[in-house]
């Protein structure tokens, strides 16, 4: 089955031999990193989460957002997302080995990774999220072979399995829930501690997760003869709909609460964020991007013409994707610590090599996204002929 | 966090729910016995001797700042500390190390905010450090226990358990913990050799002098304070200078109201 991955035309070649230059190019300022330090980064000692943990956080809702394809499939036995949960599965496996790799890179000391393993605390959020991630990404390896494998074989998969998926639903839930409580527990830090954290981290998984799988079955669709069919790409495109709105509503829920208790530590974070304080607005055109695209893409979204055409579904799915990126692969993790504890306004920016390294590892993602994709496709091919 | 409920949580197969649960306990626990009500059992004011290893919450440990005697301008504290810890001087706040310094008046106590303040105050620069608090958000969310608290309160690191993930960083209310986001050795001035220099990627910050006490001796910044402004000993020991001090005069925390239960108190 995997010897699929070593048949290609010359297209998919090149495109991997792109990735793996760029993935070069990533671990070279990887390898500078190792040897000066965190310091080559844009972090400081008042902002000390930066780009590496904000990619973390947004890829998991990504990793996250499969069980939107896999919950209607094998729970409610919806048959048109049958072609394409393979590929929300497969999304989530290239996502989770992002996640844990933008951890691994945003580690002081990499070589000590093994001590959260030595030395298991049960009270910290850190140690839950690498059982989630590691769980997440076992499950969903075990699914993916075992189904495809079947596949191929042209047989009905093993029972044992549809355990192991019902628990790969609440399993993904939990993921981002536990990624979530990563922030929303910290006393110290006004921005994250809102209850509502977890619940808009998973409306926005579940908007950017779903948004990204129809950008690639539509390129699939263009690239290769797959086609995910009209009806699961609408029902993908409903599912954005309502969970979009779900997550501007969230949004609007946080501005209600902050500005109307107007409790000074946490308006000042969103005032860094919106309009910028003490005259340092580096966030505030992000933002206000981000705000617009939102609202862009909910009258795409909302309205069932616009919704229900293709190719306008395609544009509206990039306008969620970025909107949600800049929200929460920028705005949400690096606002936290700003202002400082002691008030003062320390702006972040990623340097050159933060960001070389950050493209390696999305190329590495888009990589393992390439190859799995490929397996799957042929594998379905050789059934077809 | 006492042992028994530890290994009681552990056997029962702690889920995220446990955590929540954990909380109340402590939090419970913290309600059934009042500090104050400890016995008076320690009737030591020597460092020494609080250093022993005796029942849990016999000693805790805390520092007393008299802000009415902290002179303007003066950092021999800071210097002191500075010198002894190898603290590294890069000479830009980006990649800064600090384990005490000089913060002004109203952004150590941005909680506090308030008009017309006597201007001594509104323009005083107020040292800082480590709170070594007796609820330390930072331990409780270091992933592998590499800051912890000792029984006599104090937060310590350990260098060579510390993967470097900043999580403490993130959970620190105080903004007390620093980490070398590159090899610090080089930028320390001279070298002291009877305290270990740090390696790039891990968190430091005041310990309180731990291998100062175990020397018996205070800490450096109380030791070298020309005006005897801050003051170290057993909280739990009402014979102890640091209890008389916050018996006869109006102190404050910072943030108290996080729940960490800072150590450090201001007299103002």
């Amino acid at each position: 089955m995997l010897e699929h991955a070593l048949k290609g035309n010359k297209k998919y070649w090149s495109w991997l031999l792109f990735l793996a230059a760029v993935i070069l190019i990533g671990f070279y300022f990887y390898l500078k990193q190792f040897d000066y330090g965190l310091g080559i980064t844009g972090m400081s000692r008042n902002v000390s989460w930066g780009l590496y943990i904000a990619q973390f956080t947004f890829i998991v809702g990504v990793a996250a957002s499969a069980v939107m394809v896999v919950l209607p499939y094998y729970l409610h036995n919806y048959k048109a997302f049958g072609k394409i949960t393979i590929l929300g599965e497969f999304l989530a496996i290239s996502s989770v080995i992002m996640c844990m790799m933008f951890v691994f890179v945003d580690l002081g000391q990499p070589f000590r990774v093994a001590n959260i393993f030595l030395y298991p605390t049960v009270h910290s959020l850190m140690f839950w999220d690498v059982i989630a991630l590691s769980g997440y990404l076992v499950l969903n390896v075990i699914i993916t072979r075992v189904t495809l494998d079947a596949e191929h074989k042209s047989i009905a998969p093993p029972k044992w399995i549809r355990p192991v998926i019902v628990i790969s639903i609440p399993w993904a839930v939990s993921i981002h829930t536990v990624t979530a409580f990563l922030f929303s527990g910290l006393g110290g830090r006004p921005f994250w501690l809102t209850a509502i954290l977890a619940p808009r981290f998973l409306a926005s998984a579940f908007s950017a997760g779903p948004a990204l799988l129809v950008i690639l079955c539509l390129l699939l669709k263009r690239l290769t003869k797959f086609d995910a069919g009209t009806e699961a790409i609408k029902k993908l495109g409903l599912i954005i709909t309502y969970a979009m709105c779900a997550n501007v509503f969230f949004i609007l829920m946080e501005f209600f609460t902050t500005f109307y208790s107007g409790i000074p530590d946490h308006v000042a974070h969103m005032q860094y964020l919106y309009i910028g304080l003490d005259g340092k607005t580096r966030l505030v055109p992000w933002m206000w991007t981000s705000a617009f695209l939102s609202v862009l893409s909910l009258v795409f979204l909302v309205v069932p013409k616009l919704r229900n055409n293709t190719r306008m579904l395609l544009v509206t799915c990039i306008i969620v994707f970025l909107s949600i990126w800049i929200d929460k692969g920028l705005g949400l993790v690096i606002t936290g610590f700003i202002p400082t504890p002691f008030g003062k306004i320390i702006q972040y920016w990623p340097t050159v090599p933060e960001s070389f390294i950050s493209v390696g590892i999305w190329a590495i993602g888009v990589f393992l996204i390439t190859v799995f994709y490929k397996i799957a496709l042929s594998v379905r091919r050789e059934i077809e002929a | 966090m006492d042992k028994s409920r530890r290994n009681f949580l552990k056997i029962a197969g702690i889920t995220a729910l446990g955590i929540t649960a954990d909380k109340l306990v402590n939090i419970r626990a913290q309600q059934a016995v009042p500090k104050q009500n400890v016995k008076d059992s320690v009737a030591s004011k020597n460092i020494i001797k609080a250093q022993k290893p005796g029942p849990a919450a016999e000693v805790r440990l805390a520092m007393v700042v008299d802000l009415r005697k902290c002179k303007q301008g003066c950092t021999k504290c800071i210097d002191a500390c500075n010198k002894i810890h190898n603290i590294p001087d890069f000479g830009e706040p980006k990649d800064e190390i600090k384990w005490i310094w000089k913060e002004p008046y109203e952004d150590a106590f941005l909680d506090q905010e308030n008009y017309y303040m006597k201007d001594e105050f509104k323009n005083k620069s107020v040292p800082v450090f480590c709170n070594n608090c007796d609820s330390p958000p930072c331990v409780e969310v270091c992933p592998t226990q590499a800051t912890f608290k000792r029984d006599d309160g104090i937060v310590m690191m350990d260098w060579h358990r510390c993967i470097g993930c900043r999580y403490c960083m993130a959970a620190c209310p105080y903004g007390s913990r620093s980490f070398n986001w590159r090899d610090p050795r080089p930028f320390i001035k001279n070298i002291n050799p009877d305290f270990p220099t740090r390696m790039k990627g891990v968190v430091e910050k005041c310990e309180f002098c731990d291998e100062r006490l175990s020397k018996g001796l205070l800490p450096a910044c109380v030791e070298v304070c020309p005006e005897k402004a801050l003051t170290f000993g057993n909280l739990n020991d009402p014979q102890a200078d640091v209890r008389k001090l916050l018996k006869e005069n109006f102190s404050v925390r910072r943030k108290p109201g996080l729940g960490t239960n800072p150590e450090i108190y201001y007299l103002v």
